[in-house]
């Protein structure tokens, strides 16, 4: 199949429109939450979070022995919160730092999960197969009733985000502020880590709990790069993490042998690198050229300014000298002279330089800063 | 016990060995994140090194993951400089889009390769004693034990070698510099070391439960001291007795041998998170409990010493005046009353002479801040000491 038959197929086959509205609608949401994991400094939360999921997955089997999605999910929800509150209990009440405390209940929880896992794999229960989908996800396995619950879940979030927008930005960018103005910074905290946690839920059957933070932060981190506006990243992180989605989806139908989650996150990766790129404001392609530019102007500078130090010397300014008395010392080089004289400021003869009237005034005005119009 | 047991239960304890050494100083330079997504961004490392060599153990293997171990290291750097994104979300980034190429290079050679992703992951320390080292033919001991043996006696020439410069270079960077020792090397050769220890430990335990026996023996060790050979030396103790303890759970669950050590660490952690002297959660509650009935047994005297008149002094009139609930009102005059700080008459409370010097003194240590005021008053109370 290639991506033109995939796109016909995209609205005709039942399968394919479910998972590509699926991950399309998980992108969208983690990558607005994501925005909030980001700008918090708790990038690896979801990272620790998603691991933190396992044991919950394996004992909500336990407990009901069927393999309902949503139960399973609610078991992956709570132990999520226990870890992530447990995160909090280490790094408040001990002197153990936050990536140490996220490391340690990333890899236990989730070592205890394994454990788990493979303890109901021994049990003589045939239901048990395919709990490890869990592991790296299975998009395939997505059916209506689960994009339906995404899409219930996002509409939630949109509408708690909507009505604690305020309130999120403040504590985001000044907690203490918030705290003096009287809001409770504890219940908005929760809230916003507990939305934080229920997507990562959502995501884990369909990219898995290894990839699951990137999903998060990926969305995010390009989103970052845009813009300098609270709304405009959550809106431009949402549209990037749906077309991660819908991208990675139909690469990976595209092609046999793909799975949907690893290509997904891929995806999300090239969205990020043409963002950390190409950006125009902080983008390292843009920052390069500016970078280049000011270096030249400099240079410039440099050229005009040493021209005036040797016309100081003589009573007619306009008095002509040989090239060859430049070096690039003084940061001539030929293009330097030639944008000179393109601003009107050095006229050349033969291999003689003078300077202008105006070339004269600005080079002495170079460095008090009345010439600000120089570029 | 038979042969193949004692021979898992010896590669487990020098796995945790060779992972508590290098999880400590990761531990203590904050870059406990790191080992997490070292042990996931070897996977194409591990893979590409699979399809050259054609087997798990060979010593290339190692040298490719640790490869991408640094790659990983170096990217994160890269990306963190450029100041676009912050640290934590720049190792976010690296980690799993190098984890996604190593699993679709698994899937798309699914069919001609003998590697599964949750082998890599997972690992399977009941198989190791299967697969033997054979030197002219003579069986020497399975293979796993002769890897983390290898890395572990580097590991123990190195930190004997390397203890000083380590240990300052993680304490005080700004001093290491000066006295010569290269940051960079030192940083470089740590994070190296963590991705071949890694890689040789992934076989036996998983990538991703490295991390575990990496991070919470050290973080266990951390909350009992503050001496960073005792600490060391207590992680080690935490790895090996999880690992043999892990061991014989698993043996009795039939379950994971990796996924039991790591539940056994994290028991050990919670245990000592919970009841460690003096930084475990139940000591720093209590601590703070103190604490707080002590500001409010100052605040009292002080209220008592600025108050002459008889009605200011009356049981029920402190209780309306400073606000207090009558539990917490009763605990402090209790505590006031058995350090013989106040005397009560007829419900009128008085200072002692104890009592008056006492709070002269706190005041006096509160506007100069100076220790020596307070010197013979540690013994009493929390609130001065540190």
């Amino acid at each position: 199949m290639d991506i033109t038959e995939y796109f016909q197929l995209v609205f005709t086959d039942y399968t394919l429109r479910t998972i590509t509205l699926g991950t399309a609608i998980l992108g969208a949401v983690t990558g607005m939450l994501g925005s909030f994991a980001v700008l918090r400094k708790q990038s690896l939360l979801g990272d620790a979070i998603s691991h933190a999921a396992l044991p919950g997955i394996a004992i909500a089997f336990l407990i009901t022995g069927a393999k309902d999605t949503n139960t399973l999910l609610l078991g992956a929800l709570v132990s999520g919160l226990i870890g992530t509150f447990w995160i909090r209990g280490i790094v408040k009440k001990t002197h153990l730092k936050s990536d140490t405390a996220l490391g340690l209940i990333l890899s236990l929880f989730f070592g205890f999960g394994m454990l788990l896992l493979t303890f109901i794999q021994k049990q003589p229960n045939a239901n048990q197969a395919g709990l490890d989908k869990y592991l790296f996800g299975q998009a395939a396995t997505l059916v209506e009733s689960d994009v339906w619950m995404m899409a219930i879940v996002t509409g939630l979030c949109l509408f708690v985000l909507l009505l604690f927008w305020k309130e999120f930005k403040l504590l985001l960018f000044d907690a203490d502020y918030t705290t003096t103005l009287g809001f409770n910074t504890k219940f908005i905290d929760i809230l916003i880590t507990s939305f934080i946690v229920l997507a990562i839920v959502l995501g884990l059957q369909t990219v898995g709990v290894v990839l699951m933070s990137a999903m998060l932060l990926a969305p995010a981190a390009a989103a970052r790069q845009w813009t300098n506006s609270l709304a405009t990243m959550v809106f431009l992180a949402a549209i990037f993490g749906a077309f991660s989605g819908v991208f990675g989806t139909a690469i990976s139908a595209s092609q046999t042998n793909l799975s949907t989650g690893p290509v997904i996150v891929l995806v999300a990766s090239v969205f990020v690198f043409f963002s950390f790129v190409f950006s125009p404001s902080r983008g390292l392609l843009f920052k390069q050229i500016r970078f280049i530019k000011n270096r030249r102007d400099l240079e410039l500078h440099k050229t005009l300014a040493f021209m005036h130090h040797i016309a100081e010397t003589h009573d007619d300014i306009s008095h002509p000298h040989a090239i060859i008395l430049l070096n690039n010392f003084q940061g001539y080089t030929r293009s330097t002279l030639q944008k000179l004289v393109e601003k009107n400021y050095v006229e050349i003869k033969g291999s003689m330089w003078s300077l202008t009237k105006i070339g004269f005034e600005t080079a002495a005005n170079l460095y008090t800063k009345k010439s600000t119009d120089n570029e | 016990m038979n042969n193949a047991q004692i021979e898992i239960q010896i590669i487990a304890s020098l796995v945790s060995i060779a992972c508590a050494i290098p999880g400590t100083f990761l531990v203590l330079r904050k870059m406990a994140m790191i080992s997490d997504a070292i042990s996931h961004s070897i996977l194409p490392g591990i893979v590409i090194g699979f399809f050259l060599t054609q087997d798990l153990n060979s010593p290339i293997l190692i040298l490719f993951a640790a490869f991408t171990g640094i790659i990983t290291v170096v990217l994160v750097e890269y990306i963190q400089k450029t100041g676009l994104v912050k640290e934590d979300t720049a190792i976010g980034l690296v980690f799993p889009a190098l984890f996604s190429i190593g699993v679709i290079l698994i899937a798309k050679n699914a069919n001609d390769v003998h590697l599964d992703v949750d082998a890599v992951l997972l690992g399977e320390l009941a198989f190791a004693p299967f697969d033997r080292l054979l030197i002219l033919g003579t069986d020497v001991g399975p293979k796993a034990l002769w890897i983390i043996g290898v890395i572990l006696f580097i590991t123990i020439t190195l930190l004997i070698a390397f203890f000083k410069e380590l240990k300052v270079s993680t304490f005080d960077a700004g001093l290491a510099a000066s006295l010569g020792f290269s940051p960079a090397i030192i940083h470089y050769g740590l994070m190296s070391f963590a991705s071949v220890t890694t890689v040789g430990a992934f076989d036996a335990v998983g990538a991703i439960l490295v991390v575990a026996l990496m991070i919470a023996p050290a973080a266990t060790a951390y909350l009992l001291t503050r001496d960073l050979k005792k600490m060391l030396a207590l992680a080690i103790g935490f790895g090996v007795l999880s690992a043999i303890s892990g061991y014989w759970f698993a043996h009795w669950l039939d379950a994971s041998i990796a996924g039991s050590i790591t539940t056994m660490l994290g028991l050990i952690f919670l245990f000592v998170y919970l009841f460690a002297p003096n930084k475990g959660v139940i000591a720093v509650l209590y601590r703070e409990k103190q604490q707080r009935a002590e500001v409010s047994l100052l605040t009292f005297l002080l209220h008592l010493k600025n108050h002459t008149e008889l009605e200011e002094r009356h049981v029920n009139h402190l209780r309306e005046h400073i606000n207090w609930q009558r539990v917490r009102a009763k605990t402090v005059l209790e505590l006031a009353l058995k350090n013989n700080m106040i005397v009560v008459d007829k419900n009128i409370v008085s200072l002692t002479k104890k009592g008056d010097t006492f709070t002269s003194k706190a005041i006096d240590y509160i506007i100069t801040n100076r220790d020596a005021q307070i010197e013979d008053m540690k013994d009493d109370f929390f609130l001065f000491r540190g």
